[in-house]
């Protein structure tokens, strides 16, 4: 009877944590303005807030600072700050920042909760798995601090929407995981004259940079990566692993950041930029890196030598800025003929069929440690990677298989049905198989478990 | 550290100069997985031009690297987009970039950018 009426109030509760989100989100979308710039966050909104005596409390610890004092609570009280992706950097990132008092945080993600992100997304919870982010962020958050305004926004950043949403903030943390959003929010700030703490991480590595600060002075993130990085060296948390605690320390590392920003006036080493490097194994894990000021002939900030480059406000909202393209598009590999791949049903039949085969699964010893198919042979897909261009390939390739008969078909697995593709069509151009019977399973080891086609099998 | 080797007296050689090359947010993956090198490279280019750091790219290249996707590296004989390269800790934009001499004991530090968040 308890149980059931516990099971009630949180299913109660959560419904009207989304029921508020829904709300807010409204009124946030029918009240907004355009402002053509704004001075700097802690110049803003010079209206009159007040701490109420619990709020003392609560920021006392802080406030005895002289970093901090009355004069810089009452900056955090007045300033508003849009926290783009409540992932791994924005979980912690946003904590800090509703704790120290933030006037206004708004919160941008279009995803749902996974219980992937949570070894990292410590806001998010195991009860809230399939609730937007946003709505279960700011369900955490308002539990720690009741006092800021809390805006939501269930959706993607977008061309669309970036102006107007990043109008209504003095601060934005970029709490990301994609070059193409990245820039996005970069032309963005720059245009509405505010600064961007950004941050990412990967593995055991992390690198922090606060640009456009101040707006107009410090370098922005074009300046410093004028040229997005080519697709295939993009890797994300998804592919490359991450460990929470590194990601975990960027994001707490833009929270320190943007409490400078809003609480130091004037601003300090003026046309300094830095970047921090974590990287949790190396000989020195902190490094802090003098990078470039300002490009005058950047396409966001400054003059470009041909004009029609500029990056302005119409350019963006007119759709003349395909970020998706300038980054190189989505990447999803096609490199095989229908005919040359096979279903992971079509997989078990042949495994059930007692068909003579080769199984070779070609993900990375530690993936291939976590789970494997019975009988597979594992070649990482890295050892494939790494022949490419030798002018002794094919012979490499064939050596590899030195011991394996060759009179039978292949087939091809990896995680998510990409680099099987490529391997397959290695193999087959090397012709270390005579008769060229080497297919891939499409959808990987992940669609295997998915589909459930050989009963329980860990997805990862 | 060290003393270096390979000096020679008369001025036809000249002494190699030694320095550390450090690799981060990936990429050491392409340089046998290690984050630190201590290497030593020589004082003049083929062309008899002190080695600067465009030169070092390309030795790296043909010495260092063990993996074949030098494009994973450099891109059309430049150093790849989304690659920073600092010079003791400073942006080589500050340092003039590809022109810089390589000196003594200089630490040259090549990152990938990193996207994951």
């Amino acid at each position: 009877m308890e149980a059931s009426l516990e099971a009630e109030n949180e299913a109660l509760k959560k419904r009207i944590s989304e029921l508020e989100a829904q709300l807010a989100s409204r009124i946030n979308h029918t009240s907004f303005s355009f402002q053509q710039s704004r001075p700097p966050p802690n110049m803003v909104n010079k209206s009159e807030v007040k701490l109420s005596p619990e709020e003392y409390k609560r920021y006392g610890r802080q406030m005895i600072l002289p970093e901090v004092g009355i004069e810089g609570q009452m900056s955090l009280k007045r300033s508003r700050v849009l926290i783009v992706g409540v992932g791994g950097l924005g979980c912690p990132a946003a904590a800090y920042l509703a704790g120290a008092g933030i006037g206004t945080l708004g919160i941008i993600d279009p995803d749902t909760v996974e219980n992937s992100n949570l070894h990292r997304q410590i806001i998010h919870s195991t009860s809230r798995v399939g609730a937007p982010k946003v709505v279960s962020a700011i369900t955490y958050l308002r539990d720690l601090n009741p006092h800021p305004n809390y805006i939501p926004y269930i959706e993607p950043l977008t061309t669309e929407n970036a102006l107007q949403i990043m109008a209504e903030y003095d601060l934005v943390l970029d709490c990301t995981d994609h070059p193409a959003i990245r820039y996005l929010i970069n032309d963005v700030a720059v245009i509405m004259n505010i600064p961007i703490v950004s941050a990412s991480a990967l593995k055991m590595d992390g690198q922090l940079v606060v640009l456009n600060n101040p707006p107009g002075t410090g370098p922005c993130y074009r300046c410093i990566w004028p040229r997005p990085p080519p697709v295939g060296s993009v890797v994300g948390c998804g592919e490359g692993g991450i460990l929470g605690p590194v990601v975990g320390l960027m994001g707490v590392m833009q929270a320190v950041e943007a409490i400078k920003i809003i609480t130091m006036n004037p601003v300090r080493d003026i046309g300094r930029t830095e970047m921090t490097l974590f990287a949790a194994c190396g000989a020195s894990p902190f490094r802090c890196l003098k990078m470039r000021g300002r490009k005058a002939e950047c396409v966001a900030c400054g003059s470009p030598e041909r004009a029609e480059e500029k990056i302005t406000r119409e350019s963006i909202e007119g759709g003349r800025m395909d970020y998706v393209a300038f980054c190189g598009g989505r990447v999803g590999v096609r490199v095989l003929q229908a005919d040359e791949r096979v279903s992971v049903a079509e997989y078990k039949r042949v495994m059930d069929s007692g068909v003579e085969h080769l199984l070779l699964d070609v993900r990375e010893r530690t993936q291939f440690g976590i789970c494997q198919l019975a009988g597979s042979l594992n070649i990482p897909y890295t050892e494939f990677e790494a022949l490419k261009c030798e002018d002794s390939e094919a012979e490499e390739i064939k050596s590899m298989f030195r011991d394996q008969p060759k009179d039978r078909p292949v087939y091809v697995i990896c995680r998510l049905g990409n680099d099987s593709q490529i391997v397959v069509r290695q193999l087959k151009e090397a012709g270390v198989f005579p008769d060229n019977r080497v297919f891939d399973i499409e959808g990987g080891v992940t669609e295997w478990a998915r589909s459930g086609v050989a009963g329980e099998f860990p997805e990862y | 550290m060290g003393e270096q080797q390979g000096s020679s007296p008369n001025g036809v050689h000249y002494k190699p100069v030694t320095l550390d090359v450090e690799f981060s947010g990936g990429l050491e993956t392409l340089f046998s997985n290690q984050r630190s090198h201590r290497i030593q490279i020589p004082a003049k280019d083929p062309s008899e031009q002190p080695a600067n750091l465009g030169f070092l790219v390309h030795y790296l290249c043909e010495n260092l690297m063990k993996d074949k996707r030098k494009e994973l590296f450099v891109l059309e004989d430049r150093i790849r987009p989304g690659i920073l390269v600092l010079i003791n800790d400073v942006d080589w934009e500050l340092e003039g970039e590809e022109g810089y001499l390589i000196q003594d004991d200089d630490t040259i530090l090549f990152v990938s950018t990193l996207h994951g968040g």
